[in-house]
């Protein structure tokens, strides 16, 4: 691809481009004899990247053989492992996907779910990194993929803040952690590492961060130019691509896109956006069109979720003692205390000028989901706005009702039709 | 002296069944409160320090029904019966609440505690083989302590904290034995009252627990250990209650000849080590120290391991799984030491602990199956 055909590309072309190409990289790096990593989600990819260890995510990779309705074959391997079904839906896909690949490796032959599975074809791993900072299922998850295959395993570990602000001790405790990676990977690479890529590597980190950021401040407009629903389409990028410029070049080009649309007064929304809804969790991905087009079809366009704002890892590329990067990695808002939590989605509801907020109640996710009455309460407590919840889960289709959200998204509908009728008199 | 045994024994009972009188009884006797200690880990030598009583919060045996507003379906049964006691107020006699955060249900029950007293938080760090992991714990103990000081009004000086640690690994060390003792006297130490045994060290103080601890084992073995014609089983989870589901054990003939509950042997696993350096920090050591649980992160997945020496000293004939209902951390061990057994030739049950239940004639199939074809 030249770099004319790139620019010619609109972002939407450019996401699908670049999570193609991602994998290509992946099984071209296996197929050379070069280390494939397994990631986390949010776990720093500056330090693999450092080393040019292709990158490959379960979360995004779990998310995206939902949305292709690929999950239960998974989730079934995993149930024959002894797996329980309480246990995260990503992860249960994911280990369910790893024992194919494993079986396949072990007797040379593919199995034929997965020959059938509409899953994207990524490598086994030869390292995984984790981090806990979106939950703790993500250290039992790594430690049995590292088990299962018998490879190192990277950890860093970001303390619970039940305090704000970040404390300077867990701040020296993650950069040390950092430093103790680097030497894990010298080892595992067989190389020194290479620090002088790995300071390139954060800049261009915080080059990505800043267009996803930029993407983000969309959604003050009304009409909004950004329709919320797009930035979990766009995440993939944000989690496997952010620290290189496949992420920086894609959301340049969605932010002036955006911009455009914005100048012109065109809206995401076809037709006049009758409210502003607030998504709080992770997406339904088997049921995003389903989720979004309810949404949709009663006026309502979603303008704020904290979930993708995870990903603003905004930091200090230049400080040396890494403890710039090590706050930016333990502050996302559900490793922080209730206080802290509630704050951060005001912010979100108030920057995306919201109407109400729908709650996922995730059975696949106990850190997103118990502490939803509390955040709720308060959060009404201090802006009025009205709230519902539904049931639901990431990858597990089996544990959502799209008539319990239908019917729930419509009694959030009328509540700020309400509202609105209320103020207007 | 069988007699004795049985006094002793029900002693135990008594006392595990009644947290709130042993929180009365300190107060009356020494005018200091209570702190509530909630699972699964935490210093509780610094509390001791202070004079006041550390109580476990390890839930209890209610029906649901207030903390169905507060904790979806999917809560573990034991945080579950923990929101319920919360609402109903049975919490609100402790001075403070001590919070350890190992597992995303335990951080979320931090930030939504409903009592009365504060809750005190601190978080234990998870790549524990760090030297820089001892030194934030350290500080996070530090922290704590400074609030466990301006709750009880209590100075915690180096020389009362050397002194808890002391009683402390003492008791640790009795526990132990002890465990090892009921496996040889199964006839006299049902699985109920080995459990009772261990309950009750949550609600007194461990001096006293260590000195009736030894009481019974000088009383038990003043008889020979008799020949066992039941089987053995080694538990493992974070707990086995009610008593209802512990009697089936001992109707079945299987005799608990090790534990691995997070209840009872984890808390005695690890002793305070010695040394020069600072108490906190040998405390923190502690965590570092630590194997074989779910909540402290182990990439080398040493519990199989551990599991299968148990079973190897005990000459226990199975492990019984017992799988805390919607505990993740426990249900991502599983699947691997449960393919390992497979491999080793060891035979294991998983049989479901919800603390609410009241019938158990699921797991009563299930452990009579067990027996039938050991």
């Amino acid at each position: 691809m030249s770099v004319k055909q790139l620019s010619q590309m609109s972002a939407k072309e450019l996401l699908a481009y670049y999570q193609a190409k991602l994998d290509e990289e992946a099984r071209q790096a296996k197929a050379n004899g070069k280390l494939v990593c397994w990631s986390a989600s949010v776990a720093p990819p500056e330090l693999c990247v450092a080393m040019d260890i292709a990158m490959v995510y379960p979360e995004t990779h779990a998310a995206g053989i939902g949305a292709r309705k690929g999950a239960l074959d998974m989730l079934e391997v995993a149930d024959r492992l002894g797996y329980n079904v309480d246990c995260c839906s990503y992860g249960r896909v994911n280990i369910g996907y790893m024992e194919l690949l494993k079986e396949e490796a072990m007797t040379g032959k593919t199995p034929e779910v997965l020959a059938n599975s509409p899953a994207a074809r990524v490598p086994l791993p030869d390292l995984v990194i984790t981090c806990n900072n979106i939950c703790n299922t993500l250290l039992k998850w790594y430690e049995n993929l590292a088990a299962e295959l018998d490879i190192p395993c990277i950890i860093i570990d970001v303390p619970f803040n039940h305090t704000m602000p970040v404390s300077e001790e867990s701040k020296a405790y993650i950069a040390d952690q950092f430093r103790n990676a680097i030497s894990q990977l010298e080892v595992i690479c067989g190389r020194p590492f290479d620090y002088e890529k790995f300071h390139a590597v954060r800049q261009q980190t915080q080059r990505s961060i800043a267009q996803w950021n930029r993407i983000a401040t969309m959604s003050q407009y009304k009409p909004s130019p950004l329709n919320g629903f797009d930035l979990f389409n766009y995440m993939a990028l944000v989690v496997c691509a952010r620290s290189r410029d496949y992420a920086e070049i894609t959301f340049r080009k969605f932010a002036d896109e955006l911009e455009e649309k914005y100048k012109k007064g065109e809206s995401a929304f076809k037709g006049a956006e009758k409210n502003r809804v607030a998504w709080e969790g992770i997406a339904v991905w088997p049921y995003l069109g389903h989720t979004f087009k309810t949404l949709k079809n009663q006026g309502s366009i979603m303008t704020g979720s904290a979930y993708p704002n995870i990903w603003d890892l905004t930091y200090d590329a230049e400080d040396e003692t890494l403890h710039s990067m090590a706050e930016a990695y333990t502050r996302t808002y559900i490793n922080t205390c209730l206080d802290n939590k509630v704050k951060v989605l005001r912010g979100i509801m108030d920057r995306g000028k919201c109407d109400g907020v729908v709650y996922h109640l995730n059975r696949s996710c106990k850190l997103m989901s118990f502490l939803n009455v509390e955040t709720a309460e308060l959060i009404q407590q201090a802006n009025g706005l009205p709230y519902v919840s539904f049931d639901g889960d990431q990858t597990d289709p089996r544990n959502f009702a799209p008539a319990q959200y239908d019917t729930r998204v419509e009694a959030l509908g009328e509540m700020m039709d309400q509202a609105a009728q209320t103020a207007g008199e | 002296m069988e007699q004795n045994v049985k006094t002793l024994l029900e002693q135990f009972r008594t006392i595990a069944a009644n947290p709130k009188k042993a929180v009365e009884d300190h107060k009356a006797e020494t005018g200091k409160g209570a702190i509530g200690m909630m699972p699964v880990y935490a210093p509780e030598e610094m509390v001791h320090a202070t004079g006041f009583l550390p109580v476990g919060l390890w839930g209890g045996n209610r029906p649901v029904s207030k903390a169905r507003t507060y904790l979806p379906p999917f809560a573990c049964s034991i945080m579950q019966q923990v929101m319920e006691l919360e609402c109903d107020g049975a919490y609100d006699i402790l001075d403070a609440v001590v919070f350890s955060v190992p597992c995303d249900t335990l951080k979320c029950m931090s930030q939504k505690w409903k009592g009365s007293a504060p809750a005190l938080v601190f978080t234990h760090p998870q790549n524990r083989g760090l030297e820089a992991a001892n030194r934030f714990l350290e500080h996070e103990y530090a922290v704590l302590q400074e609030k466990l000081e301006e709750v009880t009004g209590v100075k915690v000086t180096n020389v009362a904290l050397e002194q808890s640690i002391q009683v402390y690994n003492e008791n640790r060390a009795v526990m132990r034995e002890f465990a090892k003792l009921a496996a040889e006297y199964p006839q006299v130490i049902s699985a109920v009252d080995r459990h009772a045994v261990f309950k009750a060290r949550m609600f007194m103080e461990k001096s006293r627990h260590t000195a009736l601890v030894r009481e019974l084992m000088e009383a038990v073995r003043a008889s020979d250990p008799q020949p066992w014609m039941g089987k053995k089983v080694v538990v493992t989870g974070i707990l086995v209650e009610p008593d209802g589901l512990l009697s089936l054990f001992d109707e079945l003939g299987l005799a608990i000849v090790a534990d691995d509950l997070a209840q009872e042997s984890r808390q005695v696993r690890v002793d305070v080590p010695e040394g020069d350096e600072a108490p906190l920090y040998r405390l923190a050591r502690v965590w570092q120290n630590m194997y074989g649980c779910p909540l402290a992160t182990d990439t080398k997945k040493a519990r199989g391991p551990m599991l299968q020496d148990m079973v190897r000293k005990t000459g226990a004939d199975a492990v019984v799984v017992a799988m805390m209902k919607f505990c993740d951390p426990e249900e991502w061990d599983y699947p691997i030491y449960h393919r390992q057994f497979g491999e080793w030739g060891i035979r294991d049950l998983m049989i479901e602990v919800d603390q609410e239940a009241v019938s158990f004639e699921q797991a009563r199939t299930r452990l009579q199956s067990l027996v039938e074809t050991l």
